[in-house]
């Protein structure tokens, strides 16, 4: 009936962080410099870890899950820090802000993308993991790809969060680690010992309240980085 | 503050510490395992109390920022987490000085001590982002999310690794603690919860100087003390 023009349309939560994925999700595709440099920084940590023991095969077996989840966290740094650098050329961080949309959604957006690329890391290291270190997968693939998504969710939370601090401050390459490796301690152990069970047995039954861990980490610091994280980036 | 009521909180402190120690060295039993060394403990103890109260008060002013910006809270969080730093320091310096001669290490990965040390890294990455940003606005904004998710932290640190521990072995050290011990643990804990609360009240002074001389314009946060009412800082303490 009415012939007045449509007016732009806010734009919810979902649909934000949908629509800064798939930008982040193409600028990496297009890229692929932030996948190529951890791959291969993740590699060169895992081939270190053996060289560090010499070749004692059964220390190696035994600590792999650590040697695992410590690979993909020294990559996370890298991984972290790139996802908001990205954002600082050309002030890309203001337009970003600067949309309609809700602010949370910038986190979630993040956050899920550096899941998604750490998760993708740690699928390509699993083989490679398990020629170096000669382990093999006892209980099931289902169970080391639970742990996995539930570990790199929580390095991706907190981490995003700190990321975002970080990126604005004066030696950043410093402060990241700094803040984000005490924190994300329970996670690394939950994760870690998880992985090892997998990889050697779990006799006890003891995986699940590792996971369980992991999940209440996930569920406090997918919570608090949301609610928290508006306030970061206001300017 | 008065300083009256400045230097005499740490007179009192000094007076209450000194008592504290004297019945501590001199008053109580020694301990029926550990001898002499066990009297540590009246300053060791002490110390981590306050270390532990000094950090929850800065997660309080962090919270509190948060809700309500201003450079007071941002000024008693700053003095709360280098207070906290210092005593929780100390406090390991003492634990480890007490685990030698008892446990036969200075070091050992038991729940407390993880947690603890995990705790002190977690607080010197707080300093050092305070150190790194320049804007003080940003920087109360951002120390004030680093200091929640840091505290929510402790907590998780604690019971994982005991729970972790749990499935291994178990090293830990119940102490009873017997009633003529009670009372000089109790006044030195006073002595230093003066101390502290002298520290914490210069500290804040300071910090909250500092913040007047950073902001040019005083007022760009509601709630402040305008800049003409710093020659009367006795106001603002």
């Amino acid at each position: 009936m009415s012939t007045t023009p449509p007016r732009p349309r806010a734009i919810g939560l979902v649909a934000a962080t949908l629509a800064l994925l798939r930008k982040d999700l193409l600028i990496e595709w297009r890229t692929r410099a932030r996948l190529n440099a951890i791959i291969f920084f993740a590699l060169a940590t895992l081939l270190m870890f053996s060289f560090a023991l010499g070749p004692d095969t059964k220390l190696l077996e035994k600590n792999a899950g650590g040697y695992f989840w410590l690979a993909i966290l020294f990559a996370s740094v890298l991984a972290l820090g790139e996802s908001f650098r990205v954002e600082s050329e050309n002030a890309c961080m203001d337009g970003v802000r600067l949309a309609p949309a809700d602010a949370r959604a910038i986190f979630l957006s993040k956050a899920l993308g550096n899941t998604l690329l750490l998760t993708a890391l740690g699928a390509l290291l699993v083989p490679v993991m398990v020629a170096l270190y000669g382990v093999r997968i006892v209980t099931s693939f289902m169970d080391l790809g639970l742990i996995l998504l539930l570990g790199c969710l929580a390095l991706s939370a907190p981490g995003t969060v700190y990321a975002a601090i970080s990126s604005n401050a004066r030696a950043r390459d410093v402060l990241l680690p700094l803040l984000l490796f005490p924190l994300v301690i329970p996670a690394l152990l939950s994760a870690a010992k998880a992985t090892t069970l997998v990889l050697q047995g779990d006799p006890m039954n003891q995986f699940n309240s590792w996971l369980g861990l992991l999940g209440g980490f996930n569920l406090i610091y997918w919570g608090v980085g949301f609610v928290l994280f508006p306030r970061i980036i206001e300017d | 503050m008065n300083k009256f009521i400045k230097w005499g909180l740490l007179v009192l402190a000094l007076g209450l510490l000194g008592a504290g120690w004297w019945l501590g060295l001199a008053w109580a039993p020694p301990d029926r395992e550990m001898g002499d060394v066990q009297r540590i403990m009246y300053v060791h103890v002490p110390l981590q109390w306050m270390a532990m109260l000094a950090m929850f008060i800065n997660f309080v002013a962090a919270v509190a920022y948060l809700f309500k910006a201003s450079w007071k809270l941002d000024s008693a969080a700053e003095a709360s987490a280098e207070i906290g730093l210092v005593l929780g320091t100390a406090g390991m310096i003492t634990g480890a000085i007490w685990g030698r001669p008892t446990w036969g290490v200075y070091w050992s990965w038991d729940p407390r001590l993880t947690s603890e040390a995990i705790m002190l890294v977690t607080y010197t990455g707080y300093l050092v982002l305070r150190r790194f940003v320049e804007d003080p606005e940003k920087r109360a904004t951002w120390s004030a999310v680093v200091a929640i998710i840091g505290a929510i932290n402790l907590p998780i640190v604690w019971f994982s690794v005991r729970w972790w521990r749990s499935l291994h072995q178990v090293q830990s050290s119940p102490r009873t603690v017997d009633p003529e011990m009670v009372l000089p643990l109790r006044v030195s804990a006073f002595g230093m919860l003066f101390i502290t609360l002298f520290f914490m009240a210069v500290r804040y002074r300071q910090a909250l100087a500092e913040r007047q001389a950073e902001v040019a314009l005083p007022d760009a946060l509601p709630g402040d003390v305008p800049m003409s009412a710093s020659h009367n800082p006795s106001k603002v303490a």
